[in-house]
């Protein structure tokens, strides 16, 4: 009974990591085959033919908007972690009036479906010459990192001892010194952390790049690997596609592997975004 | 997140408070001075916008001329014409559209909960290779939703995909199935891949809450010989049940604003469209600002309508909890 257990926790075990990684191993195997080989199926990688990952970077400027992706998501990832930081000292350590009533309001712009601001954004950035730049993205894809930046930072921002700032008070330092001096470097993890999860959510946005972009060099990842077909409607498409799939999900994953324990801890300390 | 809740309820004591200093004076000054850029940018990126949307659903307004427009009342939601009614609510793809949501909501969190909690529990066990297993279900929730979705539709092509190859050899089917085109499967097929993405952060959440039970319970419950099932029902539940709540209501609220994944799965079908896909199909697809926003509004409203009624049970909760 107990060895039968045992057998079907494993094998518990083994499905649930089989069903989890499979279809980007699937989607590894299929980006090194091309052309015909896509018609059959294969379960275990044939050969390293790297003509796919050529193609993507040949046929469109997929360099492009790698590049787009990174410099909409890095601006993001700054702006989002220099409000925060500074917004969560005052929400963390200065009490005011109106502050719970602020920071509700806060929340509940992380709320906020995309689509609800949709007509407004588009009114907006257009209004301000925005509509298919870089600039135009990095503004809405603010509305999806800023409020649960501050949040979760203020929620780290309170774990700290309280007896930091007043030695700092103490001696005259200014709030802005004791910001900079004290709890920038102290809120270097929880800036990690933050900043990933910021940069996450802005590398993988697709309502606004998708709506707020028109022409191919302007896109970031998300849309250009959404909208990716093959050069002739005979040729199927999918070998290029996972390539790029594959491109743009190992940093990813790298990422994620690497700062696991920050992410968790980020997530179930805000937890305010999926 | 209802721990920050509670915690933002309660003001920071400061020893110092007693007199008001000069300096604490220059601190609440120094607040509004940080918290000033972060509130006029949300002002802003989110404020104004969703304050014009919901001014658009009250106009005639078209994507190619926004700065000429009418207002036209109710019309977006509702009109009468000559006996006739149109209007948003009386458009059967919008209703459509809801029903694919509330569905959708409903089957993919029920069963990332179950799964999730399964997930939790293994995890939660100690056995060799734990903390590899654990990086491997962050893999699904790591990588972008677009990208899922592509990798999904290879996966269940109709005629070369990986999927209908091995229901086939297995015998299980005993034709291809068209998995996204077909309105009978296609809603079904959002709802596994949506599984397969977000049962990662669903069990992660429930994990952390399994990790924080004290151990003791378990020993005398080992002790007095309780089946672990029981043990399961009658004591894990009922202490995680906070935490799961609140991870349900989260994963709930995010599934009824549902875009990418359906929009690129089903390419965009009027069968399987969410209420997020509809809106955006009528405000960039047909240009109809004010019917799009008139859309967008009404969802704006069920969101917001089930977010405060979660915060006010969220208090509630917390009047009892001594934290």
């Amino acid at each position: 009974m107990k060895a039968l257990t045992r057998i079907g926790f494993w094998l518990l075990v083994i499905a649930i990591g089989l069903f989890a990684i499979f279809p980007f191993y699937y989607a590894i195997i299929s980006s090194f085959r091309s052309g015909a080989e896509l018609f059959s199926v294969a379960y275990l990688p044939e050969r390293l033919s790297l003509s796919n990952y050529v193609a993507v970077f040949d046929r469109q400027p997929f360099g492009r908007n790698i590049l787009n992706s990174i410099m909409v998501a890095g601006s993001v990832v700054a702006v989002s972690l220099g409000l925060g930081i500074t917004a969560a000292y005052a929400f963390g350590r200065i009490a005011f009036r109106g502050r719970a009533l602020l920071l509700m309001t806060i929340l509940a712009v992380s709320m906020f479906p995309q689509v609800a601001v949709l007509s407004g954004m588009f009114e907006l950035i257009r209004s301000f010459g925005l509509y298919n730049t870089l600039p135009g993205l990095i503004l809405a894809n603010l509305m999806l990192t800023l409020p649960f930046t501050i949040w979760v930072l203020t929620t780290f921002m309170r774990e700290l001892p309280k007896e930091i700032e007043e030695a700092a008070f103490v001696d005259g330092a200014t709030p802005w010194i004791v910001v900079r001096r004290v709890f920038l470097p102290l809120m270097a993890p929880a800036a990690v952390t933050t900043g990933l999860l910021a940069f996450i959510v802005s590398w993988n946005e697709f309502l606004f790049a998708l709506t707020f972009t028109l022409t191919n060099e302007r896109r970031t990842v998300p849309p250009a690997i959404a909208l990716m077909t093959g050069s002739t409607a005979y040729e199927l498409p999918w070998g290029t596609i996972m390539a790029a799939s594959v491109i743009v999900t190992l940093p990813i994953i790298a990422l994620v592997l690497v700062f696991q324990r920050k992410i968790v801890a980020g997530l179930t300390a805000g937890a305010v975004k999926g | 997140m209802s721990g920050a809740v509670a915690q933002t309820g309660v003001p920071v004591q400061s020893h110092v408070q007693g007199r008001r200093s000069s300096l604490t004076r220059s601190r609440i000054r120094a607040a509004w001075l940080f918290i000033a850029p972060s509130l006029i940018i949300l002002a802003l990126i989110a404020g104004w916008p969703l304050a014009r949307t919901i001014w658009f659903s009250f106009t005639d307004a078209d994507l190619n001329s926004l700065s000429d427009y009418e207002f036209i009342g109710f019309e977006n939601y509702l009109a009468n014409y000559d006996g006739e009614w149109l209007g948003l609510l009386t458009d059967p793809d919008w209703w459509h559209s809801v029903w694919n949501t509330v569905w959708f909501t409903l089957v993919s969190v029920s069963i990332e909960t179950v799964l999730g909690i399964i997930v939790a529990l293994i995890l939660n066990a100690a056995f060799p290779g734990r903390g590899i297993m654990r990086a491997i279900i962050l893999i699904p929730w790591a990588i972008p939703t677009v990208v899922s979705a592509r990798m999904w539709n290879w996966m269940l092509h109709d005629q070369f995909g990986v999927i209908n190859d091995m229901l086939l050899r297995l015998g299980l089917i005993a034709a291809p199935i068209t998995w996204t085109a077909n309105p009978d499967t296609a809603l079904w097929t959002v709802v596994m891949v949506d599984v397969w993405k977000t049962t990662p952060f669903m069990a992660l959440l429930i994990l952390a809450a399994l990790q924080m039970l004290p151990s003791d319970i378990y020993e005398a419950a080992k002790v007095d010989g309780v089946h672990p099932v029981r043990v399961f029902f009658r004591v894990t539940l009922p202490l995680i049940k906070p935490a799961l709540l609140v991870a349900i209501i989260f994963r709930a609220l995010d599934a009824l604003r549902v875009f990418d994944l359906i929009y690129v799965l089903t390419s965009n079908a009027k069968d399987t469209a969410s209420m997020s896909v509809y809106a955006r199909q009528q405000l960039v697809d047909f240009q109809e600002v004010g019917l799009g926003s008139a859309a967008s509004t009404l969802i704006f409203l069920i969101i917001a309508l089930l977010t405060v009624m979660t915060l006010a049970a969220g208090r509630v909760r917390l009047g009892e909890d001594p934290r």
